[in-house]
């Protein structure tokens, strides 16, 4: 009678493991975890912003225009919810993404515009800054990488063969990743613009 | 037969990797603290950094490594950097104290990279200033060896002020449950041993009780050095449990697979390069890059 059953708990368990339902718990945790690094990183850089807007401000006096983006991308990255379960949205996840790239863009140009101003670039407290900033740029960038990867994990497991009748019965969908439009747009000025003026200005 | 079959998974292989191979340097498998791919650093210049970082690594229990090379390309040294991180796992588990120094010399750029447990020592502004203030004066007069250690140096001043758990030392048990799972574990083996012994001899049943305990220790503390030790502690006690047996000194080391994996740390001296291997740190992206 006990080996019956133990037989049957046996079989229970090796199925319910067969057929992937543990996989998908286990990688959408891991999705999920990713993501709260993505946007422990974006916050990062959200929380540097403020900071790095009072120590130009004084000195970009003219520049009031690029200022005023940064602040504006800023408040409106700050006005998009950042929930986990902007995962399960793909509507959403668009538009966080786009208030991501907006504030990336108008940090960029605002970084541009330092170049015109030497008395910046040899200020200790702004090189740190940028430092900071640029630092946070490559965190996110590799936060992002490492959510990517989870994601397509995740996407091709619930999408094969056994578990995707699993996935089907627990409804477990695909989740969004980043696209290739707005990863070029995020990607690209981080890199170009925070790296290079750096260096020549301490020559 | 087998061999065509081989033959074509070797070529499957091969064609699937070749993109990937084609595209990206690879990460150089991690012997040394110190690895120079461009042979700028001279043999003794290698060994003294090496012996420095090791001797900070006894003392503090982070580790620092450094890795030297002609390029990047096509990747940015950021994106280098962090496959080097990832490969190497620099830095011991959960405490994620590794810093990394990659310098790409005929790309003119390095980079530190700062394990996550090291991100309020070492802040990105800091990392910068080692870089452009400490390291790049010294490359800009040709002089790597000078800006390496010199760029070491920083480093190991300002993770000596960070409060960071004690290294294990060498054949010392500084925390309890460590010790507590190796004492649990004599004890279980003590009782299988008899078994084991009948099963595979002595010396084979000790090696093999030895290897149990060495993979067992690894596997749950996650630290090498106590695996070795507690492998080898096995291996002598069921080896002499109940009689006096011939010691035969030489078999212990052949019980590696289980226990010794790489020595890492265990090394008591010798050479530089005996087998350093990272202790499972985490790397979040935080650093600071330069060029000169």
């Amino acid at each position: 009678m006990h080996k019956r059953l133990a037989a049957i708990v046996a079989l229970f368990t090796a199925g319910l493991a067969g057929c992937g339902y543990n996989d998908i718990q286990r990688n959408d945790e891991q999705v999920k975890s990713a993501w709260s690094e993505v946007l422990n990183q974006y916050q990062r850089r959200a929380d540097l912003i403020p900071n790095l807007v009072n120590t130009v401000k004084g000195i970009m006096a003219q520049e009031q225009q690029v200022l005023i983006g940064v602040t504006e991308a800023r408040s409106r990255v700050g006005s998009i919810q950042a929930t986990p379960e902007l995962l399960n949205d793909p509507a959403a996840f668009r538009r966080f993404q786009e208030a991501q790239a907006g504030l990336s863009g108008a940090l960029s140009r605002l970084m541009v515009v330092v170049e015109n101003y030497p008395q910046l670039k040899s200020d200790r407290n702004f090189n740190e800054l940028q430092a900071e900033i640029a630092g946070t740029e490559n965190r996110i960038a590799v936060s992002r990488n490492r959510f990517i990867k989870s994601v397509q994990e995740y996407n091709v497991l619930i999408r094969q063969f056994p578990v995707n009748l699993t996935a089907m019965m627990f409804s477990y969908q695909t989740k969004p990743n980043f696209t290739v439009e707005d990863e070029k747009t995020i990607a690209k000025p981080p890199t170009v613009d925070f790296g290079k003026p750096a260096a020549p200005a301490k020559q | 037969m087998p061999k065509r079959w081989l033959g074509l998974i070797a070529a499957g292989a091969a064609l699937l990797l070749s993109p990937l191979a084609s595209g990206e340097i690879a990460v150089p498998p991690l012997q040394a603290r110190v690895t120079d791919l461009t042979g700028t650093l001279t043999a003794s210049q290698v060994q003294s950094l090496d012996s420095r970082l090791r001797d900070f690594e006894r003392a503090k229990g982070s580790q620092i490594a450094v890795l030297m090379l002609p390029s990047t390309q096509p990747e940015t040294i950021e994106q280098y950097s962090i496959r080097v991180a990832e490969a190497w796992k620099i830095g011991r588990a959960k405490i994620d104290d590794g810093v990394i120094l990659v310098v790409a010399k005929d790309d003119r750029k390095l980079r530190i990279e700062v394990g996550r447990g090291l991100e309020g020592a070492i802040t990105d502004g800091l990392a910068k200033r080692i870089v452009s203030e400490v390291i790049t004066p010294h490359f800009k007069a040709n002089d790597f060896y000078g800006g390496i250690s010199a760029g070491a140096e920083a480093l190991i001043k300002l993770i000596e002020g960070e409060p960071l758990p004690a290294p294990s030392a060498p054949g010392g048990f500084d925390s309890g449950a460590n010790f507590q799972t190796i004492l649990w574990l004599i004890v279980a083996l003590a009782i299988a041993q008899p078994f084991l012994l009948g099963l595979f001899g002595r010396l084979k049943g000790s090696l093999a009780a030895g290897g149990i305990v060495g993979a067992i220790v690894w596997v749950f503390a996650g630290v090498v050095v106590f695996a070795v030790l507690g492998g080898m502690i096995a291996f002598l006690v069921s080896l002499f449990i109940d009689s006096a047996g011939t010691s035969r000194r030489s078999g212990w080391s052949s019980h590696g697979p289980g226990g010794g994996w790489s020595g890492g740390g265990w090394s008591g001296g010798g050479g530089s390069s005996g087998g350093f291997s990272g202790g499972g740190g985490d790397f979040g992206g935080g650093g600071a890059s330069g060029s000169w």
